[in-house]
């Protein structure tokens, strides 16, 4: 698009906004049309002082632009989500840290710890590696000109309007999908840009075959746009208020919200980055996947078994007994493809083992492979009725997320960057490998401590909740089960302060091999070098 | 169509249909001659950057 046509389109934009910041219904949709209307302003601005340049990725094969802005974002909205989830762990702990504000209250700011590390950090992880991804296995440059700009700037609003408005207290209150109607309708029109984006460049890919990461990836990008519409659906009371109510109601509104929930889970924080394995691995290894076929099973297994499992969410609820046990055995059959996958991955490297000695990135890889087949068996665990009326309302609900999330989700993430930054900016290498090396034990140590504690303390907290005496009545009272496991919510936020710590010496690396420096430094196979 | 009717229709006809996609998917898969064909595919990453 031609740049007065873009001015003309961002002007409507602001028009709009401006108009519904005047006629809003209440004072917190007029606070978004504010920021909507400023999102305008920055943008006219930019186009205008950007109107004489050209692109830098004019006429190169690849549009490798927005994959870098991508890693940037990944990192930057990785370390604020980090530092949230400390902030919150610590009001659990301490909760006069809540300052009394509404603003600063734990139920604001955890949807904004959830949807920061979720939707911003792993969102735009998924979105710049399927962007590099899909082109170098395609060997085409992403389809429909710079419409993954578009994609990447109008994520980045549907990011601030979510946290803003949390923090002012919009909310549709349903678990990991908070924003309310206006902000789920932006974020609808940007995915079908992305899936026509993908879409186009694996319609015009030079590579006979689709490779198996972009499967993945593809799913991920459906599964999501099908979750995401059917979840939402609500009616607003005004279009110009930010209130709306849900299409569904009771048992009917809690299994839809779980259909999405888990499935969120599943299509969003395991297949997409399911996808950026099945590239990445293989790349930082030298060597293809150990089995073509076990991926190909791998996929449809999880694409068949995933999207019935969300019930267990809701076990001993009014949800009818047999959609409980269904959301069990699909839990537990889930189990065989993720070991599948979690060996097909793992057994790339077979043959070159001695690469987790020398190249601390297949390391962070190795660990994110572990962590995936040790939550995914977790889970399926957790989702058997039995361990889930021990387990379901405890901490050990959040070890179980925790250790999937920054053990798989964040490590393979990391892992990814970590590859891609040399090749992005053209340096030789990173900056430093022995920082990643730092990363990579910080980052275990946190996941370690906070997995571990919180076991202890759901294990603690489920017992404590279900001990009676003989006459039948509980012996616990709430607060004696929250006295229980204070020490453990100290160690948790000492767990999560260690994997924040992790990513500020990532974010340091990052900046430096951007800038093109290298770290005068021991080679890392030093342990290799024959004893004296 | 009442709930009951969806949710017999979901458990009988639904569960043999999605069995079958399933089963003749995975027989598709590891049909023998497709080896050299899967071994090709399992390369693309690493031709080139």
């Amino acid at each position: 698009m031609d740049v007065l046509g873009k001015l003309a389109l961002y002007a409507l934009a602001l028009l709009a906004a401006l108009l519904a910041a005047a006629k809003a219904h209440d004072g917190l949709f007029a606070a978004h049309a504010w920021v909507v209307a400023l999102a305008c302003l920055v943008a006219i601005v930019v186009t205008v002082r950007n109107s004489d340049k050209p692109s830098a990725d004019d006429g190169a094969k690849y549009l490798d632009g927005v994959v870098r802005y991508g890693t940037i974002a990944t990192l930057f909205w990785g370390i604020a989500g980090f530092l949230v989830g400390v902030i919150i762990a610590l009001q659990l702990a301490y909760p006069i840290l809540n300052f009394d504000w509404p603003w600063t209250n734990f139920g604001r700011l955890r949807p904004l710890h959830t949807s920061a590390v979720v939707f911003a950090f792993g969102g735009n992880a998924l979105l710049c590696t399927s962007f590099y991804v899909v082109q170098r296995t395609c060997q085409a440059r992403l389809a429909l000109g710079n419409t993954a700009w578009f994609v990447f700037w109008g994520y980045q609003l549907f990011i601030v309007l979510a946290a803003t408005g949390y923090l002012m207290g919009i909310t549709q209150s349903k678990e990991y999908a908070e924003p309310e109607w206006y902000v789920d309708l932006w974020l609808t029109i940007v995915w079908v840009a992305y899936l026509l984006v993908f879409m186009g460049t694996l319609f015009k890919r030079k590579e006979p075959h689709i490779y198996v990461a972009n499967w993945f990836y593809l799913a991920f990008i459906v599964t999501v746009a099908m979750l995401h519409i059917v979840n939402n659906l609500s009616v607003p009371v005004s279009i110009f208020g930010s209130k709306s109510y849900s299409l569904f109601a009771g048992v009917q509104d809690a299994l839809t919200q779980w259909w999405y929930g888990h499935n969120a889970v599943g299509f969003f924080l395991t297949a997409g980055f399911l996808g950026m394995m099945y590239y990445f691995m293989p790349k930082q290894a030298g060597r293809p996947v150990y089995s073509y076929r076990l991926s190909i099973l791998h996929f449809w297994s999880l694409i068949f078994l995933y999207i019935w499992a969300g019930p267990h969410h809701l076990h001993y609820t009014a949800l009818p007994d047999w959609a409980q046990t269904l959301g069990m055995v699909f839990s537990i059959m889930l189990w065989m493809p993720s070991w599948g996958g979690m060996i097909n991955g793992l057994m790339t490297l077979s043959g070159a083992w001695d690469k987790l000695r020398t190249d601390p990135v297949i390391r962070m890889m190795v660990l994110a492979l572990a962590f995936y087949g040790m939550s995914t068996f977790e889970g399926p665990m957790m989702s058997i009725k039995a361990v889930n009326s021990l387990s379901h309302y405890t901490d050990w609900t959040i070890g179980h997320v925790h250790s999937g999330a920054l053990g798989w989700v964040g490590m393979i993430s990391f892992a990814a960057i970590y590859y891609l930054a040399p090749k992005l900016w053209n340096r030789d290498r990173l900056y430093s490998l022995r920082l990643i090396n730092w990363h990579f034990w910080l980052a275990t140590l946190g996941i370690v401590i906070y997995a571990a504690v919180l076991w202890v303390a759901g294990i603690t907290q489920g017992l404590m909740w279900r001990e009676y005496d003989a006459n039948g009545f509980l012996v616990y009272s709430f607060a004696e089960s929250v006295q229980a496991v204070h020490w453990a919510y100290v160690a948790r936020a000492f767990g999560g302060f260690l994997y924040l710590a992790g990513a500020l010496v990532m974010a340091w690396n990052i900046y430096q091999t951007i800038r093109g420096k290298t770290r005068d430094e021991a080679a890392m196979d030093i342990l290799a070098a024959p004893a004296e | 169509m009442d709930y009951n009717e969806l949710r017999h229709l979901a458990d009988s006809w639904g569960l043999v249909y999605l069995m079958v996609v399933f089963i003749a998917v995975v027989v598709f898969t590891f049909r023998p001659w497709a080896r050299k064909s899967y071994d090709e595919a399992a390369k693309i990453p690493l031709k080139e950057d």
